[in-house]
């Protein structure tokens, strides 16, 4: 498995729970498995009575999944409420503001540190406003207070509001954006469904009965593209998030166009087109529905399946130029065409699906081992592949916008659904309990006006 | 046949009849009687030629009509049987887009259909099996359109009556996890897109 490399770990930790977190990220990068202890414990307060019940469940599992924490689940529940907190809590609940080191930080933090937490959060109603506290076990006083105001819970925007505030907490204490607040685009039975990406409200996004595959999310959040089979061919379309308005994408619906992928400033959309010559890649202005751009010539090799870097200088795709599909990159315009992850002539089998990882480090995608399919992850620094998954048939890997989660569909549960693994901690969860779903994309985060108290 | 004999057994008895008044010797005074019934029974036996004759040409028309119904039917069974013989699907070795040797004869008794139905077109659709990356059996399944369409090309039908498609994986013909349904899941199939109402055997 990945090699345990938990140097200088502890040293940065320390750190982490005295003020900034930046350098955390960076100090414990690739290839690190935590111990059990090493992340900094954080305790959800328990509350009863609040009516809030669903908020905390929901923040305590987004933090749970940021993977960022341990999170200490308390022995017994609610039944360790301790007298510090549930007296002079209330009155402050009742709409006094807390501020940091707030007067009223009468948290019996020795005990919580005893806990091994280093953060504990509290969070309250007041009116419509969810309050929620961070408090700083080590410092003994109050890291923020959030104010958020939550849609009612039937409201379809609550959920993402809550994921929202899981996010502000997650960076008040480590001072890194989350990805609660975020969702997944992917197929199942030839249509297109968002889920949250801890797994809840999932919903039909695609509107045609035809038959769909491939979504991919614009930088926005606000759009994504898909491929449906029509009348022979394959159109490109794109569609509002929410909204539902599809329009085609210009030129398409001559050819088989599949695999589109949004530049990161949402001008380009690249894609495949499969014509008598084979496929081959271009790009067109979905801005201004103009100037198709042919990027490959294969002639008697296939190049498929684009990914923009983040600074959409280049695209990696797939070729097959050596024979069996491989990993390839090259400038956005199409010049500088080369291979990006080595493999062994005759001997490394079909490498396919790549995608840039929001921080533009790497390249994940998966390459067929001993005839079935495994996750891989280029290091594009240094041009050096390893492999991420072991555990049954691993395929389609897309990035959830931190750059070290991925989303890939697993048969390791015994049918094809969706996981998330977490590259710093190897931990693995399913996004779904149910099968058939496939070809994932991860949304960048998605942002929404909320009000706050830094 | 039984409308021909009546009508002889007919035309014998009308003959026995003229022949046994001519050659009797009738009284004289019985004369006038036996010529009325001489016209009578001449008008029945006109009658009943006609009715004779009547029927025949009706029979003829029957066997006419049934003959032509027979060979429209055999026109249509030959048009089925072209019309499947069209759609036989090829098949793929894993990852591959070439013509097997034994789909070649496959391929060239469509040749020889689309030479014999100048009118028709057809639409040839690339299938995967599900071992493969989904989205790299699309250009997979293009490739094995392109296939079946250049052979037919270079045995001199019209590219222009071959449209092509690719589905992927997205449709298998066989549900199975096994190379027994793999291997029929790695397929071309062939559809008349126009021009097939009437097919021809070549």
């Amino acid at each position: 498995m990945l090699a345990l490399v938990a140097l200088s770990v502890i040293p940065s930790f320390r750190r982490l729970t005295a003020q900034d977190t930046s350098a955390i990220d960076r100090g414990v990068r690739i290839g690190i498995i935590y111990r059990p202890g090493v992340r900094p414990g954080l305790v959800m307060l328990p509350r009863t009575g609040q009516g809030l019940d669903s908020v905390r469940a929901i923040v305590a599992r987004d933090l749970d999944y940021s993977d960022h924490f341990e999170v200490i689940t308390l022995p017994g529940g609610d039944s360790i409420r301790l007298s510090s907190i549930t007296g002079p809590r209330r009155s402050s609940a009742g709409g006094t503001t807390a501020t940091r080191g707030g007067a009223q930080a009468s948290l019996n933090y020795p005990l919580y540190q005893a806990l091994g937490a280093d953060f504990a959060l509290d969070i309250t109603a007041a009116g419509d406003t969810a309050v929620a506290t961070l408090h700083d076990i080590a410092a003994a006083g109050i890291r923020r207070t959030l104010r958020v105001r939550l849609p009612r819970s039937s409201d379809p925007d609550f959920r993402q509001a809550v994921h929202r505030l899981a996010d502000q907490a997650l960076q008040a204490a480590i001072g890194t954006p989350g990805i609660a607040a975020t969702r997944i685009l992917f197929v199942k039975d030839g249509k297109v469904y968002q889920i949250d990406q801890d797994g809840a409200d999932q919903k039909l996004v695609s509107s045609s009965d035809r038959q769909a595959m491939s979504p991919a999310w614009a930088s926005d959040g606000r759009h994504f593209a898909y491929m449906e089979f029509q009348a022979g061919k394959g159109w490109l379309y794109l569609q509002e998030m929410g909204g539902g308005k599809r329009t085609p994408v210009s030129t398409t619906g001559s050819a088989l166009d599949f695999t589109p992928a949004f530049s990161p400033d949402g001008q380009t959309l690249a894609f495949s087109r499969a014509t008598e010559e084979g496929t081959d890649l271009y790009t067109i202005n979905i801005k201004n529905n103009c100037c198709l751009r042919r990027l490959t010539v294969g002639r008697f090799s296939d190049n498929l399946s684009p990914t923009f870097s983040p600074d959409g200088q280049r695209i990696a795709f797939v070729s097959t130029r050596p024979g069996l599909p491989q990993i390839y990159v090259m400038a956005a315009d199409g010049t500088d065409q080369q291979l990006f992850a080595p493999f062994d002539y005759g001997v490394t089998g079909s490498s396919n699906a790549p995608e840039w990882s929001p921080d533009g480090q790497s390249v994940a995608f998966h390459r067929d081992v001993a005839g079935t399919l495994q996750v891989f992850v280029l290091d594009v620094r240094t041009r050096t592949v390893r492999q991420l998954t072991s555990v049954g048939r691993n395929e389609d890997p897309t990035w959830a916008p931190d750059s070290r989660h991925l989303a890939f569909v697993s048969d390791r549960s015994g049918y094809r659904q969706l996981w998330i693994i977490d590259l710093d901690t190897g931990r693995i969860r399913p996004l779904l309990q149910q099968s058939g779903a496939r070809l994932p994309a991860w949304s960048p985060r998605l942002s929404e006006a909320t009000s706050s108290t830094p | 046949m039984k409308s021909v004999s009546l009508l002889l057994a007919l035309g014998l008895g009308a003959g026995m009849l003229a022949g046994s008044s001519c050659g009797k010797n009738p009284p004289p005074q019985t004369a006038a009687t036996p010529t009325v019934d001489t016209a009578a029974e001449n008008q029945r036996i006109r009658d009943s030629i006609d009715a004779a004759n009547r029927a025949a040409q009706e029979a003829a028309e029957r066997l006419r009509r049934q003959r032509e119904a027979d060979s429209a039917a055999a026109a249509a069974r030959s048009s089925d049987e072209v019309r499947s013989t069209l759609a036989a699907m090829i098949h793929f070795d894993y990852d591959k887009s070439n013509i097997r040797g034994d789909d070649m004869g496959v391929l060239d008794q469509k040749v020889a259909i689309l030479q014999a139905n100048p009118d028709l077109r057809i639409r040839i659709g690339g299938h995967c099996d599900e071992r493969g990356s989904d989205e790299y059996n699309l250009a997979l399944g293009n490739r094995r359109a392109q296939s079946a369409k250049q052979y037919l090309v270079s045995h001199g039908i019209d590219a222009g009556r071959i449209e092509t498609q690719s589905w992927g994986e997205e449709k298998p013909l066989v549900d199975g996890h096994d190379e027994s349904a793999w291997s029929q899941n790695r397929r071309d199939e062939f559809e008349v897109t126009g021009g097939g109402d009437n097919l021809r055997r070549p």
